[in-house]
């Protein structure tokens, strides 16, 4: 049946031994859009990741991807997405190009179209003059751009990407940011888990939050601000007393605050009246409200 | 622009598939041949030049063949054994738990039992090419074969093909590469010395020949020295069908095994 939808995902539900790692999973990825999946260590994104290319299987519910149920048809699915996993898993003792030939072959190019295909994504990653490095030459930045590079060697529709730029220094991260927007306005879907908020902020149109295995929020970036955060958040600094007192006092105004190391910050700040300003003090540090802000609201961790 | 892939349904078997995994290995094996040749032919070659010029000097004859070409004939298993059953269990044992290359081909359209095929068929490929090396090395000692031996590659390939799966159902029951030595020593060893490579079974205990008729390199040699020296249909076709029985059995254990440790 024809879909708007990359990716559905129905009540899902898998277990390892006792521990349950997706817990009733309801997700749908538009065509075409950049979905960023946000949540704590052990939230079950990754899990969520490998049940798409069937590398993990469902205890319950359903799953379709690109218009094929997995994991009866996941064959025919994985042949049109590609995949960056959060580990590097390249073949060391082989050059860049070798790395993405492999990949032409596995991802049935066909044979008159594949050197133009490794061209291409050693273009897109910005490898071109590495092609004949080994890839244990390359640095932690170049190998991940060769990893995304290996997704794309066969144009996929939807690309997954499990933490695309963990570990990489800011530049590096930018360099990814980009490609990955190149992505997604050449109308490739994109699934992204990431630990980082700023990326999901920059990159995702939609933000699903996960948290021990459910979804707890799904929207737009700024529909998740005015419905959690607000449009600015008033930071206080002080001794641990007096940020409990602050605290207290928020919550009894009806604010949400969070607590980030030596300062509090009460979230709605706009709508502060000014009698609490007032019994804050001199009103604290404004700045605008962050995903961030709505992360720890609502999954209660500081790290995504 | 197309998406590879799309276009038509994909079967459970895909030549395709295999044909990527066999690619993996081809473009791995041009990069180091030099060092995967060297331990595949010098290592049974010098059990044929010690076994064979050491006992040789000591038994001229045994079951009515000089003994260099006893050992000759026997070293073609010990060749296909090493080349497949060791590497389908060091290099599939490290693919999967060090290097996750696996991961990376099943996330691609590529199911577990290709995967798995795929490497087997290399490692047999292999054994076809290197289990030869010692018959070459006895004819420049003065084996003279008959014209069976054109069979001996395509013996050594289809032993080759149950022991590499043998290896790689092996990767997957370990729990760690510290097991490997209880299986060189438990298991791979006595293989390969109660398969009549070296001396022949009629010397040994009762349960001992009775317990080398489901060893599958006993069947390897006897199928080689009859190829070598002339074929003897009704028992090689036995041969051949224990060798076969096996590479069914172990397809079906490794692609288990395999599936149990890499779907999740």
């Amino acid at each position: 049946m024809p879909t708007d939808h990359a990716i559905e995902i129905r009540g899902v539900v898998k277990h390892y031994g006792a521990i349950r790692a997706v817990d009733g999973l309801d997700l749908d990825v538009p065509t075409g859009t950049c979905l960023g999946l946000l949540g704590p260590n052990g939230a079950g994104k990754s899990t969520t990741l490998r049940l798409l290319t069937a590398q993990s299987i469902a205890d319950r519910g359903e799953i379709t991807v690109l218009g094929h149920p997995v994991p009866s048809e996941s064959k025919q699915a994985r042949a049109q997405m590609g995949v960056v996993p959060q580990l590097d898993n390249l073949n060391v003792e082989l050059t860049v190009r070798q790395n993405l030939s492999i990949f032409t072959r596995l991802y049935r190019v066909p044979r008159g179209e594949r050197r133009a295909a490794v061209d291409r994504a050693l273009q897109q990653a910005q490898l071109t003059d590495r092609a004949d490095s080994k890839v244990d030459k390359l640095s932690g930045g170049m190998r991940r751009r060769l990893l995304i590079a290996r997704a794309l060697v066969h144009h996929p529709r939807l690309v997954l990407l499990d933490e695309p730029t963990v570990g990489l220094d800011p530049q590096v991260r930018q360099e990814l940011w980009a490609l990955i927007d190149g992505l997604r306005a050449q109308g490739v879907t994109i699934l992204m888990s990431t630990h980082y908020i700023e990326e999901a902020q920059r990159l995702a149109d939609d933000v699903a939050v996960m948290s021990h295995g459910t979804l707890i929020a799904h929207d737009p970036p700024a529909r998740l601000l005015a419905a959690h955060a607000g449009r600015s958040a008033a930071e206080f600094y002080g001794p641990p007393p007096r940020l409990a007192e602050i605290e207290a006092l928020a919550w009894a105004a009806g604010f949400t605050t969070r607590r980030t190391g030596p300062s509090v910050s009460v979230l709605r700040a706009e709508d502060m009246p000014d009698s609490l300003a007032d019994a804050l003090g001199d009103g604290g540090l404004r700045r605008a409200a962050s995903l961030e802000d709505v992360f720890v609201v609502l999954t209660g961790a500081e790290e995504a | 622009m197309t998406t590879a892939g799309s276009a038509r349904r994909l079967r459970r078997f895909e030549p395709a598939a295999l044909a990527g995994v066999l690619t993996h290995e081809l473009t791995l094996f041009k990069r180091f041949w030099p060092s995967n040749t060297f331990a595949s032919v010098v290592e049974p070659t010098i059990y044929l030049l010690a076994f064979g010029f050491g006992f040789g000097s000591l038994v001229a004859v045994v079951d009515g063949y000089r003994y260099i070409d006893f050992v000759g004939t026997g070293v073609v298993a010990t060749s296909v054994l090493f080349t497949s059953a060791f590497t389908g269990l060091f290099q599939t044992f490290f693919r999967r738990t060090h290097q996750g290359i696996y991961d990376a081909v099943l996330a691609a359209p590529v199911d577990t039992h290709e995967l798995v095929l795929g490497e087997a068929l290399w490692s047999s490929l292999r054994s076809g090419v290197y289990g030869c090396a010692p018959l070459l090395v006895a004819v420049a000692f003065g084996l003279r074969p008959g014209p069976g031996v054109v069979l001996v590659p395509v013996i050594a390939f289809v032993t080759g093909l149950g022991f590499a799966l043998f290896g790689i159902w092996l990767s997957a029951v370990i729990p760690s590469i510290d097991a490997v030595n209880y299986i060189i020593s438990a298991v791979l060893t006595p293989l390969f010395l109660v398969a009549g490579t070296f001396f022949p079974l009629d010397r040994l205990p009762q349960w001992a020949q009775h317990l080398a008729q489901v060893n599958p390199l006993y069947h390897c040699v006897e199928l080689v020295r009859h190829a070598v020296f002339g074929l003897r249909p009704v028992s090689d076709l036995r041969h051949l069908a224990a060798l076969l029985v096996f590479a069914g059995v172990m397809w079906t254990l490794a692609v288990r095994k395999m599936r149990k440790r890499l779907i999740d």
